[in-house]
């Protein structure tokens, strides 16, 4: 890029390694950097601990954007995401599925709010420090693949991005391993903090979930029988919020063999519970969508899928369903399929798509 | 900075330092260098320079120079003159009642408040009507006996209005109070005569008036009751401790000297500039108001809420765009609340959160102006869509 034609890009700036390096990365090959940082809500008292944006992040991303040279600025989201992420957080878990924020987050406030933000400072691209790459394909379309580290790839919470955000979209450290991106802010001098690694949600603040959510749903805490698959009554649990599927300790209940959360049933309030053998699922059935063409393949196909950010690809056939839905058989069960976590299907390194798991069942009528 | 500097319009945040008054500065640090306070030929020239400075800045405060004192900064100045005259009434007379108008910068209300709650001062707020003037007869009808000090504000930072601080003055006189007055932002193109504002105290801040930061002064009326602040040495009549800035103060002088001197060709610049763009802007905007007095302002001073904006996101792009203006109030947080000073006025909260503040100075162009004017309508909608989500 000549001077004249520089483009402008507003970076995602969390204060971290990865949104740092992609500044440096970008302003490297001679894009016009603007560093932005989003002020999420907290609870309040609590500020100082959020995993992503507190004063001291803030402060952080503000350095290195001084350090670099280019301008920064703060957006606050804070209203916005208690209404969208916390509330839907909340919720999820008032209807009895275990709720993913972070694709809220990314839908609504990254790749929502502060892309029209970006937008409207007149940016041309929009970069975060996600670990995915983004290839451009013979029709223009612009794919989603993972990032070149296996164990960092974050492509699964970006599978909410549609054509719009994509072909405006950069993710430069996608294309290296977390230590060549080490390398690379120290390259830069760049002495950023080296903050674990945390798949906590940035709002509970190192908080446990379940006393997050007691203080703001106490509902949550409603009783309800454990019964097993025939029926039987084994004792009662605490409310359906605090059990995971799959999960074996704490339910409280002697039994000759260890039992597990086979499935939560919300009509009945009931947490069914069973032996290890009655564990696991080869389907689920996904809702909301989204397929990152735009538009569904015209019938089954056969896909990586991983059912959390964390989860091993398992081989399944997808069926594309009409209501924005996909139907998923896996070759193997899988233990602990989870409603409202993100069923999302690759193949090879591409993300094709992927949607909110509904129900373990897809007999039921559709 | 990625490309060229945005268009400065950003002067009532801090000015250039004149390089008259870099000249004058640049013997103290490595040639003069001596300590005004040592008995030496050094220490003798330094306190020479001082000295001088104190003569300088007096002339234009039409005062003693005994009655300049040096500080750090125009904080530090409202900090000396409430704390020092509060201590001072309270110890001499017993006064406990502090009258302040609702204006002030911070460095007045927030040590006001301090003094509220920490030191048992009972704090009273002046009112102010909706250009955030006070009416020197709310002031008459709330003085007391026991009124330790009253603070008004010169010049607004933030909506520019001007004070009637002599009618305030010779009433706060009538009663034995003592005035103070922050003249941070007036100090660059308004009279500075001390007699003729018939304030007691009066704080000021070089970087206000293209002198360079870390520097203020206090003018103290002779006779005014004030306790030291900052305690140690006895410098600056044992007012305010500690060695003097010598290079600072000598560029603070300088400064105000040259300000004095240039004060007519300096409001003939900038407020034909004001003038267009407060005319061009009412009239390119939907839901816009002038905030503060649209005549009793400061001559470079531009300040405006538009409904439905937050201020911030407007700043962000009109930085991108290459303009270097500000709001209300300083946020680098991202967490914008309404200035104090805006719900003052009674304007609401979905006016308050979108103001911009334009202060213009040497450098400014009506080019700049015009340019100004054609990115502003389409920044202040794409704003309010932002803000619409």
């Amino acid at each position: 890029m000549t001077p004249e034609n520089r483009q402008t890009v507003v970076v995602a700036m969390s204060g971290g390694v990865d949104s740092s390096v992609a500044a440096a990365l970008l302003l490297e090959q001679g894009y016009r950097v603007i560093g932005v940082m989003l002020r999420l809500w907290s609870e309040p008292g609590r500020e100082d601990s959020n995993r992503c944006c507190t004063p001291d992040a803030m402060a952080q991303a503000r350095r290195v954007a001084a350090k670099l040279g280019f301008p920064f600025y703060p957006l606050d989201a804070r209203q916005a995401f208690k209404n969208r992420v916390v509330s839907y957080f909340l919720d999820g878990y008032a209807q009895g599925v275990t709720p993913n924020p972070c694709l809220v987050c990314n839908r609504h406030i990254r790749w929502g709010m502060l892309f029209d933000y970006a937008l409207s400072l007149g940016a041309d691209f929009m970069a975060t420090g996600h670990y995915a790459r983004l290839r451009r394909d013979d029709t223009g379309r612009v794919q989603l693949l993972r990032g070149v580290d296996q164990a960092k790839d974050q492509s699964y919470v970006l599978h909410v991005l549609q054509q719009e955000q994509l072909q405006r979209a950069l993710f430069p450290v996608g294309e290296y391993t977390k230590p060549e991106v080490r390398q690379i802010a120290q390259r830069f001098g760049l002495l950023v903090a080296q903050r674990p690694d945390s798949q906590d949600l940035c709002f509970l603040a190192g908080d446990d979930y379940r006393d997050f959510l007691l203080r703001h749903q106490p509902q949550v805490a409603s009783p309800g029988p454990i019964l097993t698959r025939q029926g039987e009554l084994l004792g009662e649990h605490r409310g359906l919020a605090f059990y995971t599927i799959g999960q074996r300790k704490g339910l409280g209940i002697a039994a000759p063999q260890p039992l597990y959360v086979l499935e939560k049933d919300i009509a009945r309030n009931a947490l069914v519970v069973g032996s290890e053998d009655e564990l696991g699922s080869s389907a689920l059935l996904a809702s909301e969508v989204n397929w990152l063409d735009g538009s569904p393949p015209p019938g089954a196909f056969q896909a990586a899928v991983k059912i959390r950010y964390k989860a091993a690809d398992a081989p399944a056939e997808v069926t594309p369903m009409p209501g924005r839905r996909a139907a998923v058989r896996f070759q193997q069960p899988l233990r602990d399929i989870t409603p409202g976590q993100a069923a999302v299907f690759y193949q090879g390194e591409r993300v094709l798509g992927g949607g909110i798991i509904q129900s373990l069942h897809i007999e039921e009528r559709v | 900075m990625n490309r060229a500097d945005p268009v400065y319009m950003d002067y009532a945040a801090t000015t250039p330092v004149d390089e008259r008054v870099v000249a004058a500065m640049l013997p103290y640090f490595s040639q003069d260098f001596g300590n005004p306070s040592s008995i030496h030929r050094l220490g003798q020239r330094a306190e020479a320079a001082v000295e001088n400075a104190r003569e300088q800045a007096a002339a234009v405060l039409n005062c003693r120079p005994d009655e300049v004192i040096f500080t750090s900064c125009g904080s530090e100045s409202d900090n000396l003159a409430l704390r020092g005259a509060a201590f001072a009434a309270r110890q001499q007379r017993g006064a406990r009642h502090l009258l302040v108008s609702p204006v002030e910068h911070h460095a007045v209300s927030h040590t006001a408040l301090q003094l509220q709650q920490l030191h048992g001062f009972e704090l009273e707020w002046l009112p102010v009507d909706e250009h955030g003037r006070v009416d020197p007869g709310e002031v008459a009808r709330r003085l007391r006996p026991d009124t330790a000090l009253v603070s008004v504000i010169y010049a607004n930072n933030e909506i520019g209005t001007l004070n009637p601080l002599a009618e305030i003055g010779a009433l706060c006189r009538q009663a034995g109070v003592p005035l103070h007055s922050d003249a941070v932002q007036a100090a660059a193109y308004l009279p500075l005569d001390v007699q003729a504002l018939q304030v007691d105290l009066l704080a000021l801040g070089a970087h206000k008036f293209y002198g360079p930061k870390g520097v203020g002064a206090l003018y103290v009326r002779k006779g005014t009751p004030l306790l030291p602040a900052q305690t140690g040495g006895g410098q600056e009549f044992g007012l305010r401790a500690g060695t003097s800035n010598v290079p600072y103060i000598v560029g603070l002088a300088e400064a105000l000297r040259i300000a004095a001197q240039e004060r007519p060709a300096r409001t003939a610049h900038v407020q034909p500039l004001r003038d267009r763009l407060v005319g061009g802007l009412l009239e390119a905007i939907p839901e816009a108001r002038l905030t503060g007095h649209p005549v009793q302002r400061l001559p470079n001073h531009a300040s405006f809420v538009f409904r439905g904006v937050d201020g911030n996101a407007l700043l962000t792009m009109l930085d991108a765009a290459g303009f270097a203006v500000s709001s209300g109030s300083a946020c680098k947080t991202g967490s914008p609340e309404p200035s104090e000073v805006l719900l003052a006025l009674g304007l609401p909260k979905e006016w308050a959160l979108g103001s911009l503040r334009v202060t213009l100075g040497a450098s400014n162009t009506p080019a700049q102006i015009e340019a100004l004017l054609d990115a502003l309508p389409q920044l202040v909608q794409q704003a309010r869509q932002l803000a619409a989500r």
